[in-house]
């Protein structure tokens, strides 16, 4: 393979292959890529009910014209020996507002386990506008056996929220953590 | 060239194959290897097939018969598996072996030895997928998409459909890189890109789309690996990851697969329209470029598979306008075969029947596609028959007509006889009558709301269920036909002596040498003017 064209100016085939091999490996990599660049693309356009972290404008106050009525509900990944309910059903909110309300779960169970809230807002239009400035999703929670907890969550709804939003649910589903799953990052 | 004359003094020693069955093991001539594809291709035709007989005969009737739920469930999943990896794309690979070397005026295909190896790779895998379903808990049967996190609750078949997947990938891919390197590097001097067959062409695209697709969707396999086995997260929400996020990796790969099942089909009814037509390819450039727009849009379509998870409206109206766009390239190629056709001296020997009933049946396929593609009725047909009435008119009538009128076209150059076209037209008859009793009242059992995937039905549907059962085993039979009156005939060399034309008139380098083709063409490169 010293000559790397022929005289018509052609590529070798090993040449050829070894660009081809290159396209595949990239490929693979872009497969994986698609994890995070998925992850940053739902946390931008707030898609997916992936909602904000921190409030950016409480500065300006509560805009007192306008309610819109926060519903909670809980739910239980598949096995999770727990009961996890919200405290109360719903809300009605100002936005720019702060508001605390909170979840109750109980470990049914005689032994330690560690736990995890995912959250999600519907509809998507809201969740770039949900921002949570503290919340017990942000962080694993342990749980005594038969221990029952009440768990903080503290929100301001954003005053640009669109004006077509009435209404905006929060949803939490409680994951027991096992231990292949509590090294994972995020 | 050189190389040639070094090739030739080498091989002085053994002209012809090796004697005995270590031939097909260790064979490196393209026309042995697109042989063993072919065969291996149909061998896996009839098993998905029967997989789909077990199918239709527990839906002949409402209610449960013959199988339990979960091995419906593995017959889904397996058919499709069979079908998409064993069936049809290992044939557009045999053909590839076989004419493209001949078609380009080339000696073999440019890597022969890795092209015998990603062969027995295939083989390989299949008979991993296969031997699943002889497993505790059975095949997989989660469908051949593998969702997550549904797949991940199979039994011990889930890691050996993961690995032979892997393993049909990594075939299909040096399979594709050795079709590449062939077509840029082999070809007849003379021979400049645009004078290349049409077959030709669709395989260079389609094989820069394998090359592109295929890893990806060994990532997606792999990442289900690791979610069930090394305690990763990808697809699972508990570990901050997300079952959605499948289904994008997979349809990222999956869209573009399905071009590639129909992109060589296209060729393939591109090579013989024209010659039984008589007259040339009517618009020869925009079929390439039709082809290319085809494969350039395949990539950012996808979601028009999950229209219903919740995607943003602007995600919806994206996808939705992209996958209408597909519908200007193929209307371009259809319309390309008609005014072809159009005014021509036409005589209807069998490639040429299956060829103008793959117009007219791809063509319905395609029109329900565009259907489909409306984000707010796709919420109607989403996941109902009339998703799977529209996947089998483009792959049955679509690609596999195309592949039986292949072979019936380059049947004579392989064996030197002609084949019985009594025979031929029989099987097409049936065929065309019976494919079209099977899937076309499936359009309306899904209108009315029949799920797929499911073992049972509502008694509303049972009249158009039976007749598509009726279909089915009649298509089935034609197969048959197929293979007993027309293919192991001419294998045996029982017919007519096939002239080194064939056909009146017919275009390309492979009707300059001899029926059969000799073990060794185009050792010396013909000129091409």
């Amino acid at each position: 393979m010293t000559e790397q064209r022929d005289e018509k100016g052609k590529e070798s085939n090993g040449r050829v292959a070894l660009k081809m091999v290159l396209i595949v490996i990239a490929m693979f990599g872009f497969g994986y890529a698609l994890v995070p660049l998925y992850d940053v693309i739902c946390d931008v356009t707030g898609l997916n009910g992936k909602t904000g972290r921190v409030g950016v404008e409480e500065a300006t106050g509560p805009d007192l014209d306008r309610e819109i009525t926060v519903k909670f509900t809980g739910s239980l990944g598949a096995g999770t020996p727990f009961e996890f309910r919200p405290s109360e059903s719903s809300l009605v909110v100002h936005p720019g507002q702060p508001y605390t309300t909170n979840y109750v779960a109980k470990n049914l169970t005689g032994r330690q386990i560690t736990a995890q809230a995912i959250p999600s807002v519907s509809p998507s239009v809201a969740s770039l506008y949900f921002n949570k400035t503290e919340c017990f999703c942000f962080s694993q929670q342990m749980f005594e056996p038969k221990e029952s907890k009440d768990m903080p969550v503290q929100f301001i709804i954003d005053r640009d929220i669109p004006k077509h939003v009435k209404s905006v649910v929060l949803s939490y589903t409680f994951f027991e953590l096992k231990d292949n799953a509590g090294s994972e990052p995020d | 060239m050189s190389a040639t004359a070094a090739h030739d003094h080498h091989d002085d020693h053994h002209h012809g194959p090796q004697p005995g069955l270590m031939r097909w093991i260790v064979t490196t001539n393209h026309k042995d290897l697109g042989a063993m594809y072919l065969i291996f291709a149909l061998t896996m035709f009839f098993v998905g097939g029967t997989m789909a007989l077990i199918i239709r005969a527990e839906l002949f009737e409402p209610g449960l018969q013959f199988v339990d739920p979960q091995f419906f469930n593995s017959m889904t999943t397996m058919h499709a598996l069979v079908m998409v990896f064993g069936a049809v794309m290992p044939a557009f690979v045999g053909f590839a072996n076989y004419m493209v070397p001949m078609m380009v005026g080339a000696p073999d295909m440019a890597m022969p030895r890795m092209n015998n190896w990603s062969f027995w790779l295939t083989v390989m895998a299949f008979i991993m997928l296969l031997s699943t379903l002889f497993m505790d808990g059975g095949a997989p049967a989660a469908g051949w998409t593998m969702y997550a996190p549904l797949v991940l609750q199979g039994g011990d078949s889930f890691p050996f459909m993961v690995f032979s997947v892997h393993l049909m990938g990594i075939a299909s891919i040096m399979g594709a890189i050795n079709i590449i390197a062939t077509i840029l590097n082999l070809r007849a001097p003379g021979m400049t890109l645009m004078k290349m067959p049409l077959f030709v062409w669709t395989w260079l695209i389609t094989a820069y789309l394998l090359i592109a697709v295929l890893p990806v969707l060994a990532g997606a396999v792999t990442m289900l690996l690791t979610d069930k086995f090394f305690g990763t997260s990808f697809f699972s929400a508990a570990g901050g990851g997300d079952p959605v996020l499948y289904q994008h990796i997979f349809w990222f790969f999956g869209h573009p697969e399905v071009y590639i099942m129909i992109l060589p089909a296209f060729g393939i009814v591109s090579t013989i329209i024209p010659v039984f037509a008589r007259k040339p390819l009517f618009g020869y450039a925009s079929m390439v470029y039709a082809t290319a727009s085809i494969a350039f849009l395949s990539f950012i379509v996808w979601a028009h598979h999950m229209f219903t998870v919740g995607m943003p409206l602007a995600g919806e109206l994206f996808f939705m306008f992209c996958t209408m766009l597909i519908a200007v390239p193929t209307g371009v190629k259809i319309f390309n075969w008609i005014a072809t056709m159009w005014q021509g001296a036409m005589t209807f020997e069998t490639p040429m029947l299956f060829s103008i009933a793959f117009v007219i049946l791809f063509t319905v396929g395609g029109l329900s596609g565009v259907m489909m593609a409306m984000t707010p009725v796709d919420f109607q047909y989403h996941d109902t028959y009339f998703i799977v009435a529209h996947f089998h008119y483009v792959l049955v009538p679509g690609a596999v007509f195309s592949l039986l009128a292949g072979a019936y076209y380059w049947l004579p150059k392989w064996t030197g006889v002609m084949y019985s076209e009594f025979w031929g037209k029989t099987h097409f008859w049936m065929s065309v009558i019976f494919v079209n009793l099977t899937f076309f009242p499936m359009h309306f059992v899904g209108l009315a709301g029949m799920p797929r995937r499911y073992a049972d039905y509502n008694i509303a549907f049972a009249d158009f269920n039976a007749v598509a059962s009726i279909g089915a085993f009649g298509f089935g039979i034609a197969q048959l036909i197929f293979v007993f009156f027309v293919l192991i005939p001419s294998i045996r060399r029982k017919g007519e002596k096939a002239t080194a034309e064939v056909w009146d008139n017919p275009e390309g380098l492979e009707w300059t040498v001899a029926s059969p083709a000799p073990y060794h063409t185009f050792t010396v490169p013909p000129e091409v003017k």
